[in-house]
């Protein structure tokens, strides 16, 4: 009676996972592709084609949007672990007592607020008539009202900005559990700060920077609201693509095309990660 | 350094100065959509022209504040619905997750945890794009076929909802879970020999045991969805949830009243994350 019992529990527990799963993650990503794959002949007609994936390759502003998107997310991954890694060290190491829960709680503080709102802050102190700009005339640093929004660096700082908190969580974790100890004996055996940090701390914590890398790495490319707010029209983001080919242009086949390559990159990176690091997956996720 | 290794006071002067420096770029965007909210002028940005309560309680265009912008109001009336409805969708599935992964093994099992992770890494953009193309494939096969217009599948609110719940539900399952974990088995097994039926463990121990974490899956889960822009973008209709109202606005160019909005929220996200963490603190 008992196991009886217990398979018709794990059906029940069984169905509602695999209907999530099946219907709205894996068949939407199988039909997106077969979608990418075809071509409109006439009104209701379609055929097999690659022309979406060629006109990538053969369409300059395509593949240079492309290219552009990876390579300023991986200098974002790369500025966001710079700027975090002595905040977390600091975090896990340095602050005593209150201090450290405070600290870290303070870092978590503006992940609570919606994107939007963060993005919108950036603006009011980045626009022309903005609080920066102000600030610059009064100081009589400048002469007249500077711009510093629709610009690739302003796209930077937003991106770091919003990517900050998934560097920082995973760094203290692996620095907290790293031994004070270990760090006293290489100075006690004349180890300088540099070879310290190069040979102690970094290599500890090597799984921590690998895991938030992949993670702002990924949620950059994805990212639409800061490039499209921060840096306007021209800011060329992938995922901007994306949008008009489904929306503006309503053409769905060359957006399914572009949204299966983003996929296919964000993957392609997430695996790299996680194969250098030697880390499994479901590691790095919970 | 450590506290314990001598450095020069120069290096721990400017380590600190950084950290400082550090803190103030996180705070810097919050402060000033906080504080523009007060500014008596059209627009969010300098000057400073006194202070005023108008963009929260502006009767009339150009002060029309948020209290009487309707589009606004009904765009928050927008968000709550779906807010509500992906929180109790997905923390219903990740419960049942939860039970089936720390509870059951069968074959398959850790190829099952590994799909039930893909949503974490797929971008919200392409999630919801996804999403998008398979309903209308299904709504038109079905128009096709049965001479049918199945509106729920077409984009709006119940897409929305579709394509927020078919990622918050892993959150949701991994705060669960975690919970879960650490039940004592005992318990269960204690109040099934003392006569309980299986429904009444449920009731009485096991749910009571999840509570806090089923609180702060609830929690996270509503943020997420409210807050939500990427995959919302994707499958919005004709009525706008506030995140998307909002980025439209700002699109246009706004006046201070989406400070004052965005300082609601603050307050919001605010006092839902001071509770999330008193939940878990009583559970401790």
């Amino acid at each position: 009676m008992k196991p009886q019992h217990f398979k018709f529990g794990l059906a029940l527990l069984l169905t509602p996972i695999l209907l999530w799963l099946t219907l709205l993650i894996a068949l939407p990503h199988v039909d997106m592709a077969m979608i990418s794959l075809r071509e409109r002949v006439s009104a209701g007609t379609y055929a097999f084609s690659w022309s979406n994936y060629t006109a990538f390759f053969t369409e300059p502003l395509y593949w240079r949007t492309f290219m552009r998107t990876a390579v300023m997310s991986i200098m974002a991954t790369a500025l966001t672990l710079l700027i975090a890694f002595p905040i977390s060290f600091y975090i896990a190491k340095v602050a005593r007592g209150r201090l450290r829960p405070l600290l870290f709680l303070l870092c978590l503080v503006p992940f609570w607020v919606s994107e939007l709102v963060r993005t919108y802050g950036w603006m009011i102190l980045l626009r022309e008539t903005g609080v920066l700009s102000s600030l610059l005339q009064w100081l009589g640093w400048v002469d007249g009202p500077v711009e510093m929004l629709y610009q690739d660096a302003t796209i930077m700082v937003g991106l770091v900005y919003t990517s900050m908190l998934f560097m920082v969580v995973p760094l203290v974790s692996t620095l907290d559990s790293l031994d004070d100890s270990l760090i006293e004996a290489a100075y006690d055996l004349g180890a300088s700060h540099w070879r310290v940090m190069r040979d102690v701390v970094i290599p500890h914590a090597a799984p921590g920077i690998v895991s938030g890398c992949i993670v702002v790495f990924m949620l950059t490319l994805g990212n639409y609201l800061t490039p499209t707010l921060l840096g306007g029209k021209d800011s060329l983001w992938f995922t901007e693509q994306i949008y008009t080919q489904f929306i503006t242009r309503f053409n769905w086949e060359q957006g399914s095309a572009f949204g299966i390559l983003l996929l296919i990159l964000s993957s392609l990176i997430v695996w790299i990660g996680l194969r250098l690091s030697r880390q499994s997956f479901t590691k790095v996720m919970s | 350094m450590l506290a314990s290794i001598p450095s020069s006071r120069y290096f721990r002067g400017a380590y600190h100065a950084y950290v400082a420096a550090f803190f103030v770029y996180l705070a810097a965007p919050l402060t000033v959509v906080a504080v523009f909210a007060f500014n008596d002028s059209l627009f969010p940005a300098m000057p400073w022209k006194g202070a005023t309560l108008g963009w929260f309680l502006g009767e009339k265009s150009p002060q029309l504040g948020i209290f009487h912008d309707t589009e606004l109001l009904e765009s928050i009336l927008v968000s709550l619905q779906v807010a509500v409805c992906t929180t109790v969708v997905s923390l219903a599935l990740a419960t049942c997750n939860a039970f089936l992964f720390e509870r059951h093994d069968f074959p398959g099992k850790n190829l099952l945890y590994v799909l039930m992770l893909t949503p974490l890494v797929i971008p919200g953009v392409i999630l919801g794009v996804s999403v998008l193309v398979f309903s209308s494939s299904i709504a038109n096969w079905v128009e096709e076929t049965f001479s049918y217009d199945l509106e729920a599948l077409r984009p709006g609110l119940v897409l929305v909802v579709i394509g927020q719940f078919a990622f918050i539900t892993t959150i949701a399952t991994l705060v669960i879970s975690a919970r879960l974990r650490k039940f004592d088995v005992s318990l269960e097994e204690a109040a099934l020999n003392l006569g309980a039926s299986h429904f009444d463990v449920l009731r009485t121990i096991t749910l009571p045991f999840l509570k806090p974490a089923l609180v702060g899956a609830g929690i996270v889960s509503f943020l997420m969805s409210f807050e939500n822009f990427n995959t919302t973008l994707m499958l919005v209709g004709s009525d706008a949830p506030l995140t998307i109202a909002m980025f439209d606005r700002l699109r246009e160019g706004s006046t201070p009243v989406l400070n004052a909005v965005s300082l609601l929220l603050m307050a919001g996200s605010g006092g839902l994350a001071a509770l999330s963490i008193f939940v878990r603190r009583k559970d401790e």
